[in-house]
């Protein structure tokens, strides 16, 4: 016999029905956490009251740290310890950061991501960025007094592979499930199109500290549509502070040599430029170890010598145009984001170069995080009616290298993406064995312009005339943007296949071991921690099997249902059990068996949208 | 009375036209097309399965694969030409079979010499109106051959014609963008 279960008008059958997600702004100078709290997107405030926690963190001897704000106010004092800014380090080699000279760090030199070396030895940006991850994690479960369901975090849209990667393995360390990477620029426009209803083009102009990006968006029947993206990943508002301390200190002669007094110095330059969005002439003071900085800024001097910067920025927004195969005339709008929007001489150049105000009425430093909170909420299932569907794109171009060290491009850039794209290759030598296949990322025609993403081998071919194997090699680019690739040979059948990461981001035992000494877990034990996310995913497979049976029950045949009915009770039962080996087994078990449901229950799905257009279209 | 639809049955083999359930024929509507994009995107997309566990994710990933690949081809009228021509059993295999009229080949080189000398932003747009009447003209003739005449052999040669100009547009907006910077 079925059971129907009642529950009062308003309140939801289950009290765990409702999940706690949110969006994550995991940004260069400052991060923020924000959440959908009675059907509306804010930002959650710490203690006391403030929503930025400063992207910055202090390593102490002994294996504490400072996260914050603390970190933040011991810049200029702890320079060589204090990470800031790590997201510009992010899946990046040391050869990447051209200015690594003017940084107070030491550095360590690797083949994949670069290292800090700071007085609790050597730490990774996936180990920085996890731990301001790990703060705004437990500041949501403060606010929420529950278990994070799971976070959108945002990244530039031009991010590669290998930054998005590095991202990933940050929240993995920080213990937080990400429900998906999201362009930050997209983040906006999820903010804007639903408090604004717009329809129609728009250009999102997105000025952070450290990364400058366009994008062109069209919006339509709830759907966010990436047409095109470009931008610089290493241009924002710190280079304009680099630029002002530069200019300063050859106007005053006064050099800031020791890393305490470049961080003073960059301070100093940041409250400067800051002060000179809204007056036309301020004093830059600085206090260093030679001599003191005391010098009168106009805003019109700030502007010249940063006009370089302004100019790049609109040069990038004039190529995403022509990518995306627009011009000025057809841009309904543009949004601004990112607190750098806020110089006079930003809003100027932008007003200028599309001839009508930008929309600004958001808080620009805000609005990514609401609008990953937004799709949060969507993408946990706590807002069934939403129709919010977020259509991405690959920002870079994907390919193998050739002969001769030219690049075949397989997945083109600004393709929509899930994507899977396949090429056919062949042996050059007779007999040939095995084939090497090198993975690069970029726009260029020389691997070695590109960014090398991986390396893998194809072997066991049997020996063959050359020309004679079939080698086809399959990209596949799922919604986050990470990149899969297979190769296959089809004469005789031999398979590779590689998850793009090893080579530039943190290989699973490099995790594994960070994991263990990671803030996020210092004060759990390890197994206990293992079972209860055992139990946790345990608990939501159930829960999405038990509302795909309410809907499609029918699809089943009755022995198909009892293998269904079997698996859930074993592992209804065996969640309690304190072996997270053994709930994990039964999870597997569970998502095995219902993997042919969940295909039938799919196409339903689309004959279900094949029905609705010939209804509406007779 | 109650009317009985039946329901077409599409899967993952079928072909874009049934995928999308619009007809096999060349002349399609761009914004039919989007909007059915978009219909289909949102039943299969991963994101509509995020809280639904494992299965129903890849099985997502595979829907939603398929449906954009399918709307990269129908989108854009040189390659939805050349995949009704393959569908047809008149494969255009671009790379081995590259004879052309001599006639296109003067023409191009012509284009190409043009593309050279132009040192203008004038003569760039002039070039660009003439490629983009012929690409225009031949969209037309490979309409006309698919749709009207169903000669399939002669769509593949209108089809060929086509990529030459394509490519050629491309170097078109390098030059344009060479010029600004």
């Amino acid at each position: 016999m079925a059971l129907l279960q009642i529950s009062e008008p308003g309140q939801a059958p289950n009290p765990h029905q409702r999940r706690i997600a949110v969006g994550i702004d995991l940004g260069t100078t400052h991060s923020l956490v924000a959440a959908v709290r009675h059907g509306v997107a804010e930002c959650l405030p710490d203690n006391e009251g403030r929503v930025i926690l400063p992207s910055v963190v202090r390593y102490l001897a002994g294996g504490g740290r400072d996260i914050g704000y603390p970190a933040q106010a011991a810049l200029a004092s702890d320079a060589a310890n204090t990470i800031a800014s790590a997201k510009r380090f992010m899946g990046r080699s040391l050869a990447d950061i051209t200015d690594a000279h003017k940084l107070p760090y030491r550095f360590a030199n690797h083949t994949g991501m670069l290292g800090v070396i700071t007085v609790a030895g050597e730490k990774s940006p996936v180990e920085v960025s996890a731990d301001i991850l790990a703060t705004l994690r437990y500041r949501a479960e403060d606010t929420f007094n529950d278990d994070l369901y799971g976070a959108v975090i945002t990244v530039p849209a031009y991010f590669d592979d290998a930054q998005r990667q590095a991202t990933k393995d940050a929240a993995q360390l920080a213990g937080i499930n990400v429900l998906r990477l999201i362009n930050e620029p997209t983040a906006a426009a999820i903010a804007y199109g639903l408090d604004n209803a717009s329809e129609g083009v728009y250009a999102i102009y997105d000025l952070g500290g450290g990364t400058f990006d366009i994008s062109i968006l069209r919006l339509s029947q709830g759907v966010f549509e990436v047409v095109a993206t470009g931008g610089d990943s290493a241009l924002g508002g710190d280079d304009y502070d680099h630029a002002l301390a530069e200019w300063v200190q050859t106007e005053t002669g006064v050099q800031a040599v020791s890393p305490a007094d470049k961080a003073t110095l960059k301070l100093a330059a940041r409250a400067c430029k800051e002060a000179l969005t809204a007056t036309d002439s301020v004093a830059i003071h600085a206090e260093l170890t030679r001599a003191n900085i005391h010098f009168d800024v106009e805003r019109s001097q700030f502007e010249a010598i940063t006009a370089a910067l302004t100019v790049r920025t609109i040069a990038a927004v004039r190529k995403a145009l022509r990518d995306a195969r627009m011009t000025v005339q057809d841009v309904q709008g543009v949004v601004m984001v990112g607190g750098s929007t806020r110089m006079p001489q930003i809003q100027a150049a932008v007003a200028q170069f599309f001839g009508r105000a930008p929309l600004n009425n958001l808080n620009p430093d805000e609005v990514v995080a609401l609008g990953a909170s937004i799709q949060a909420n969507q993408l946990a299932g706590n807002n069934t009616a939403g129709d919010l569907l977020l259509l991405d794109v690959i920002p870079l171009s994907l390919g193998v290298e050739t002969m001769g060290g030219l690049v075949e491009r397989i997945v083109p850039r600004n393709q929509t993406i899930p994507t899977a794209m396949a090429q056919d290759f062949t042996t050059y030598k007779d007999g040939q064995t095995a084939l090497a296949l090198h993975v690069v990322q970029g726009e260029r025609d020389l691997v070695a312009d590109c960014r090398s993403l991986a390396r893998f081998e194809l072997r066991g071919i049997p020996p063959m005339a050359a020309g004679a194997a079939r080698i086809r090699v399959t990209f596949t680019v799922d919604a986050d943007g990470l990149l899969n690739v297979a190769a296959h040979e089809q004469v005789s059948g031999v398979q590779a296949d590689i998850n793009v990461k090893p080579s530039y981001g943190l290989g699973d035992d490099q995790i594994a071991k960070m994991l263990q000494d990671s803030f996020a877990t210092a004060e759990q034990d390890i197994r206990t921690r293992a079972v209860v996310e055992a139990q946790v995913d345990a608990d939501r497979l159930l829960l999405a099997i038990h509302s795909a049976l309410d809907a499609d029950a029918d699809l089943l045949d009755a022995p198909e249902r009892a293998e269904i009915d079997a698996a859930m009770l074993a592992l209804s039962e065996g969640r309690n059990s304190a072996d997270a080996a053994r709930i994990e087994a039964l999870s597997k078990a569970l998502s095995q068996a219902t993997e042919s449901f969940a295909a039938q229950r799919m196409n339903r799905g689309i004959a279900h949208a094949l029905a609705g257009k010939n209804i509406s279209s007779i | 009375m109650r009317l009985w639809r039946v329901v077409p049955r599409v899967n993952l083999q079928s072909n874009d036209f049934e995928l999308f359930g619009v007809a096999k024929q060349f002349a399609q509507d761009r914004a039919a097309l989007d909007a059915r994009w978009k219909e289909l995107q949102r039943e299969a997309h991963p994101d509509k399965f995020a809280a639904q566990g494992n299965a129903a994710q890849r099985v997502a990933m595979q829907w939603s694969v398929r449906i954009n690949e399918a709307y990269q081809r129908l989108r854009d009228p040189l390659k939805r030409a050349a995949y009704l021509c393959e569908l047809a059993g008149s494969p255009v295999n671009a790379h081995s079979n590259t004879a052309m009229p001599a006639a296109f080949l003067m023409q191009q080189m012509q284009w190409r010499e043009d593309l050279d000398d132009a040192d203008s932003d004038e003569a760039l747009i002039e070039l660009r109106e003439t490629v983009d009447a012929t690409q225009r003209m031949l969209l037309s003739e490979c309409a006309q051959r698919i749709d009207h005449l169903h000669d399939f052999a002669a769509a593949v040669q209108s089809v060929r014609a086509l990529m030459f100009i394509e490519k050629f547009s491309q170097d078109l907006d390098l030059a344009f963008y060479k010029l600004e910077t």
